[in-house]
């Protein structure tokens, strides 16, 4: 059992649960603040899929990462909008909408990509890292945390600028009773609809980036269907953190970390069948539900939609 | 936000802040004011008291810019204004507390303060702590700024919006039905605060209608009944009357001393009791936050109606939950024909004759979307005939549906129709059929007239006498007081959770109820 804590595995344990994590904690980020203004957000798995495919296809064809993020977002904000349109404009059923959008957008991502790339699966260059002088010569988790590419420090960075949107600024205030009580919202003059709109638009748009890390740092290709439920843990993630940003990056490093060893647990050659190592992650998940799922606090008015003077 | 301090009291005007002259506000099929007129003066609590459906809510919405009036006008400092929209009331100074808070429960108090800024500015948080603690300091209240609004009490939070409403600058202070979902002492704090508020030369509308708060708080009282102000009480006259003189006056004008009833409506029974009560209460308490019941005790004979009257929101509807097992006594013991119930289910109860008719007939009552057919067993489902082995027997419903129907007129397209496409009258009887058939022998009838029409109510109290006429023993809970003298034998009086005073149904017995419904005498 000693030989399996090299310094190897256990660097290539912490960087796999950042690589795994960080798309995990841009959904569950983004799930946070659609929650928190009280917008059930079930079409971000489809958010992150077209983000994941779009991010690739402008980063394919410019040779850009920034470009290929950029295109990630706008991915993701192309399946956000329709959401924002029919759930909060029209007022039509959060979940049935968010389902038909995330099954719209695996099918149309895999046909588009069958079209353009028939079955060959071309690959990605490696992107760039940057080190962090000083901290990425630490041994083990110096290689692993601070020698990453920069969308790493960014997605990072991302959480305490959430947080800080949350706790300092009018427009958190606003999300916060968009979700609590948006009727004492609207009568201090904020209008419910916006607010909720551009909570769902970020949403789309740090999917989108978090499904196209998936696809450009990640793995470097694109495959249909490969966020593969990574939207759905973020909606348990951003359930869990109960509107805590830090919480989000926390439990996304977990669960990445149980991703992640299904991998490295392979690596190093460990006699147990790849079938339940793979299992993991989930029954990561259904642990933290059955400990924590009472806990879990969800803002009053989610899912419903507003309509002024109904009450 | 413009923020309007109010700390010398103004001194005292000639003419009132706001006037209603005359106004009317007719909504479909019903008037819900006519031709009303109300004045605001600075330094009062200006009580308005009315029944349910006596169109306070109406009067005052057209205050607080959620209604316009279809005629008359609105006064402000004499001048006319339209107040198109509780903005456009809140920068005229007039703010309102809704009975149900405005404000967001995850929030701070001073967050839900500053609410509504600039969308990337940061809250003011520590310059609206300042300014709430000048206002709080002012009307003699401590709300702690920080403090998340949902831990605060129900009677905290109208602090927090009154605090709001005056540091948005308003003069007039509207509170719709503000102790409705207070404590006792949450009530009388609030009573206090309102004095308070005066001191300053603020202007309160205080809706309510308990009585009791009408005459401890309000310093003028205007009563309005069926849309129309019936009286209005001056504050050197209230004082003069002093409180039992005040409250006779305001039971004539609630509740119409002497109006002539309906002649055709039968003359009142009376003396009809014979034998051993049936249904006997024992000290019967209810746990309830708003109005915990205490020291029932009632006993009704088969054949007598007991009439229990009362100012709504007294403790009637926890009291006929508790006897139909639909809410966990406290204590007491029910006994029906002597056996004891209060420890059965409300099937149990049921079983052994004990009925219900409640007043919430599409929320507790009856399933909507269910057909009339289903509805008329909802407390028998799985029971033989109509169910066998777990599967319905739709002979036997239909049969038993159709036969309900025609005996108590209920008209419907079919025994299929979905019961919520009924109107409220054929609703209440399918409740009735319900309720009545089978071995029913005592039943506890809410308020079984409130929104029906006239035919439907007397087609209904007629069941309600048939039904003592087969010899049930009956309870009915009312808020209409005529109702109650027309149909009872004996009338029990029914005053924040406890039964005040039983009195027999005779000449004089109008005016003993109004004594003991105001609680004055309690």
């Amino acid at each position: 059992m000693s030989a399996l804590f090299t310094q190897a595995f256990l660097t290539s344990l912490v960087l796999g649960a950042l690589t795994a994590g960080i798309p995990l904690m841009l959904a569950g980020l983004g799930e946070q603040i659609s929650e928190k203004a009280g917008v059930l957000n079930i079409g971000i798995e489809g958010m992150m899929l077209f983000g994941a495919y779009l991010g690739f296809l402008v980063a394919y064809h410019t040779g850009s990462v920034w470009l290929g993020f950029l295109g990630g977002g706008v991915g993701g904000l192309m399946v956000a909008a329709p959401m924002a349109l029919f759930c909060i404009r029209m007022g039509l059923s959060q979940i049935v909408i968010g389902i038909a959008l995330t099954l719209g957008a695996e099918g149309l991502t895999a046909l588009l990509h069958h079209f353009q790339f028939a079955q060959s699966y071309p690959r990605l260059p490696a992107v760039e890292t940057l080190a962090i002088p000083g901290l990425s010569s630490i041994p083990v988790i110096g290689p692993a945390l601070f020698d990453r590419p920069p969308i790493v420090y960014l997605a990072v960075l991302a959480v305490a600028v959430t947080a800080y949107v949350f706790r300092r600024t009018q427009f958190g205030l606003a999300l916060q009773a968009a979700g609590d009580k948006p009727a004492a919202l609207d009568a201090a003059g904020v209008d419910v609809v916006r607010v909720r709109t551009v909570a769902v638009l970020t949403t789309g748009f740090l999917a989108g980036i978090g499904g196209a890390f998936i696809s450009q740092i990640g793995a470097g290709i694109f495959v249909p269907f490969m966020t593969n439920g990574a939207g759905f843990i973020g909606i348990v993630l951003a359930m869990q953190a109960r509107g805590r940003p830090f919480w989000v990056l926390c439990g996304a490093l977990l669960f990445g970390a149980c991703l992640s060893a299904t991998t490295a647990l392979q690596v190093a050659g460990v006699s147990i069948p790849t079938d339940i190592i793979q299992m993991l992650p989930f029954a990561a998940v259904l642990t933290v539900l059955v400990l924590f799922g009472r806990r879990a606090s969800l803002p009053p008015a989610l899912g419903t939609h507003y309509v002024r003077g109904a009450r | 936000m413009t923020q309007i301090h109010t700390s010398s009291p103004p001194q005292a005007e000639p003419r009132p802040i706001v006037s209603l002259d005359h106004v009317t506000k007719r909504f479909p099929g019903v008037v819900a004011n006519e031709r009303v007129s109300f004045d605001l003066w600075p330094g009062e609590v200006h009580v308005l008291l009315g029944e349910n459906g006596a169109g306070k809510s109406t009067l005052v919405g057209m205050l607080s810019g959620l209604q316009l009036p279809d005629e008359g006008g609105v006064l402000i400092d004499g001048r006319e204004v339209r107040i198109a929209s509780p903005a456009r009331a809140l920068e005229l100074g007039i703010g309102t507390v809704f009975q149900h808070s405005m404000l967001v429960p995850s929030l701070s108090v001073v967050d839900n303060m500053a609410l509504g800024g600039k969308w990337w500015s940061r809250p003011d948080r520590d310059g609206v702590a300042r300014r709430m603690a000048a206002v709080c300091a002012d009307i003699g209240v401590t709300i702690d700024p920080h403090a998340k609004v949902g831990s605060l009490s129900l009677g905290e939070q109208q602090q927090v919006e009154i605090v709001r409403a005056l540091m948005r600058g308003s003069r007039v202070l509207i509170l719709d039905e503000a102790t409705a979902m207070l404590t006792p002492k949450g009530a009388e704090d609030l009573g206090a605060l309102m004095g308070r508020l005066t001191k300053l030369g603020i202007a309160v509308v205080f809706i309510t209608h308990k009585l009791n708060e009408a005459l401890a708080f309000g310093h003028r009282i205007t009563v309005l009944r069926l849309g129309r102000k019936v009286g209005e009480i001056a504050p050197e006259r209230l004082a003069a009357l002093g409180p039992a003189a005040a409250t006779a006056e305001i039971v004539r004008l609630m509740f119409g001393a002497g109006v002539a009833t309906d002649e055709t409506a039968p003359a009142p029974r009376r003396g009809r009791r014979a034998g051993a009560p049936l249904l006997e209460i024992e000290a019967l308490a209810v746990d309830d936050p708003s109005v915990p019941v205490a020291g029932i005790n009632l006993s009704v004979s088969p054949g007598e109606i007991v009439g229990l009257a009362g100012i709504d929101g007294n403790g009637q509807k926890q009291f006929a939950e508790a006897l139909a097992g639909q809410r966990r006594l406290a204590a007491g013991h029910i006994r029906l024909g002597g056996e004891a119930i209060e420890r059965l289910d409300v099937g149990g109860r049921r079983q052994r004759g004990l009925r219900y008719v409640t007043d919430d007939r599409l929320g507790e009552g009856t399933v909507g979307s269910f057909p009339i057919s289903l509805n008329l067993l909802l407390k028998q489902v799985g029971e033989a005939p109509f169910w066998r082995h777990g599967l319905e027997q739709s002979d036997a419903i239909a049969t038993h549906a159709r036969r309900l129907v025609s005996e108590f007129d209920v008209r419907t397209p079919g025994i299929e129709t979905a019961i919520g496409k009924l109107s409220g009258g054929n609703i209440q009887k399918a409740l009735l059929a319900r309720e009545l058939s089978g071995a029913a022998r005592a039943v506890i009838f809410a308020k079984p007239t409130y929104g029906l029409d006239v035919q439907n109510i007397r087609a209904t109290r007629q069941r309600i006498r048939e039904a003592a006429e087969q010899g049930l023993a009956v309870i009915l809970i009312s808020t209409d007081l005529e109702e109650v003298l027309e149909l009872s034998d004996r009338v029990a009086v029914m005053s924040r959770g406890h039964i005040v005073g039983v009195v027999d149904n005779d000449a004089d017995a109008r005016s003993r109820v109004g004594e003991l419904m105001s609680g004055v005498t309690a």
